[in-house]
């Protein structure tokens, strides 16, 4: 079968061109200026300096994962009940609920942020509030969804048997079923905060113009100013903050599995 | 037994969140006035309004052209490159791992603007080609990670028995490999469509002027107050509902009449 080996390197080329070099133009754009002139490139970190020496901008990085991480942990405390709940209902109504939970993920994002600025227009909410109701409404799904996952597959047997050795509700609780969803959330805080950190149309859509996050600045210097580099730098630092925090959320991960 | 009520009535408290704007959008798509908040009498003018719209039937034609085409193309690419990858060396089937999890792992938007940036170097301008393109260029790892598993699965013998028996490779491959991974691909084809009709992020850097999809035309329409898009939202929502249906139905119509045939027998 060592022909088909072959199938494989249109792709390889495809990705290396579409996908890679890509990649490689944001890291050579972020490291130079005025990026639209090719020669004579130099090398600077000019744009990260101007990031960093800035407080407007590192204010909004740090906005920008207050609202990812406060989004992920109120998904986490509404949604953690309503996908153990789930877990408990006989099966065919947990298909139904699955089902009932999906349902909206099918329809565009972008259609469900605009029914929410119709909702919330009259309503005299701050803007800071309405962002996090958007945040919460979009991403609330996606972790339902994964510790729902984690819960059902877990043997029900383990419950009665932590009741037969002396545990109430709340240790059996506690002990079992607590720790044996953790994978769940985890990959519930990858599926929430990954994307939380650089969206950026429902803070606009939601917030005005006053609620800015790091996404919006990288739609600024990309969409408005047309400062390609110092939009690039942006995306770098925003993809390094994000690689870094999905770092530690593993290790948690690891360390309880390791327990 | 004690807390079920409970139970139920956290549950409906959620669905009512994950309902209220969708039920909100279908209500106020029938307001005769273009309040966003008073509901003020049944009318069908926005959805007339929204057919008369060029540049909104523009956007929808785009969304499904632009869906219909990167799934076809990324989803024979992807089955290709997958069956490709089962039988490749380990250096190669890793590196490819690798470079389709980029556009997955990164934020969207680093994608988006790392192909905005490629296709202004190449001088390619942007409009219906580029949007294509980085339709096809995102949807292709998602249709690669589905077959991927059922792949793992394949009995290696299965081919090779097939060219034992005087199958042409071409032949191995449609005949026995490609019969048995279907479901992979299928599951691949629906992730490629339904991601492209949804994005927006790639979309709105890649797209040039006059080109929208639904995604990025609600998203510069609504700086000002605009009840049409009440009207297409509602109709996205009454065809979501009408294929999820159709979806969810069909198996178990099909589950059915395999028990009346089973007790025939």
């Amino acid at each position: 079968m060592k022909s088909f080996r072959r199938l494989v390197y249109p792709y390889l080329v495809w990705g290396i061109i579409f996908i890679v070099i890509p990649m490689l133009l944001i890291v050579f754009y972020a490291f130079t200026k005025d990026g639209n002139s090719v020669m004579p490139v130099k090398f600077t970190l000019d744009n990260f300096t101007r990031f960093f020496s800035d407080s407007i901008f590192v204010n909004v990085l740090i906005r920008s994962l207050k609202l990812a991480f406060i989004t992920t942990v109120i998904c986490i405390i509404i949604g953690y009940p309503c996908a153990y709940f789930m877990a408990r209902l006989k099966p065919n109504s947990q298909a139904m609920m699955v089902l009932l939970v999906t349902f909206p993920m099918w329809i565009n994002m972008l259609v469900r942020t605009y029914a929410w600025r119709g909702l919330l227009i009259e309503s005299g909410i701050s803007p800071e509030i309405k962002v996090y109701i958007g945040m919460i409404y979009n991403f609330l799904p996606f972790m339902v969804l994964q510790i729902y996952t984690s819960l059902s597959k877990m043997d029900k047997d383990l419950i009665t048997a932590a009741h037969d050795l002396g545990c109430d509700n709340k240790l059996a609780f506690l002990k079992v079923t607590l720790p044996l969803s953790v994978p769940g959330i985890i990959s519930g805080i990858t599926l929430v905060f990954l994307p939380a950190v650089s969206s950026f149309f429902i803070p606009k859509l939601l917030g005005g113009g006053s609620y800015v996050l790091v996404g919006n600045l990288v739609e600024n210097y990309f969409v408005t100013t047309g400062d390609w580099n110092f939009g690039s730098a942006i995306s770098l630092i925003m993809t390094a903050v994000i690689l870094i925090s999905m770092y530690f959320t593993r290790k948690f991960d690891y360390s309880k599995e390791d327990r | 037994m004690k807390k079920k009520p409970f139970s139920k009535l956290y549950l409906a408290l959620i669905l009512l969140f994950l309902y209220l704007p969708i039920v909100y959008v279908v209500v106020f798509s029938f307001n005769e006035s273009k309040s966003l908040t008073h509901f003020t009498g049944f009318s069908l003018r926005w959805y007339e309004k929204m057919f008369e719209s060029q540049t909104m039937m523009d956007a929808v034609y785009y969304t499904i052209v632009i869906a219909v085409i990167a799934t076809v193309v990324s989803t024979i690419v992807g089955t290709i490159t997958a069956i490709g990858m089962s039988k490749s060396r380990k250096l190669i089937r890793e590196s490819i791992v690798q470079m389709n999890n980029l556009p997955m792992l990164n934020p969207e938007i680093v994608t988006a603007i790392g192909l905005m940036l490629f296709f202004t170097a190449l001088n390619i301008r942007l409009g219906f080609i580029t949007l294509l393109l980085a339709h096809i260029i995102f949807c292709i790892p998602y249709v690669v990670l589905s077959i991927m598993p059922k792949l793992r699965q394949l009995d290696d013998n299965l081919a090779e028995a097939a060219l034992d028996l005087g199958c042409t490779p071409f032949k191995a491959l449609y005949k026995v490999i490609i019969p048995q991974i279907l479901p992979g691909i299928v599951s691949g084809a629906l992730i490629a469509f339904t991601m492209s009709f949804d994005d927006f992020v790639i979309s709105y850097f890649v797209t040039g002027p006059g080109i929208n999809n639904i995604s990025t035309y609600v998203y510069t329409s609504v700086k000002r107050i605009d009840p049409t898009v009440n009207a297409l939202s509602a109709l996205i929502v009454l065809a979501i509902t009408i294929i999820l249906l159709i979806v969810n139905i069909l198996p178990l119509i099909k589950e059915r009449k395999t028990k009346r045939n089973e007790e025939t027998i």
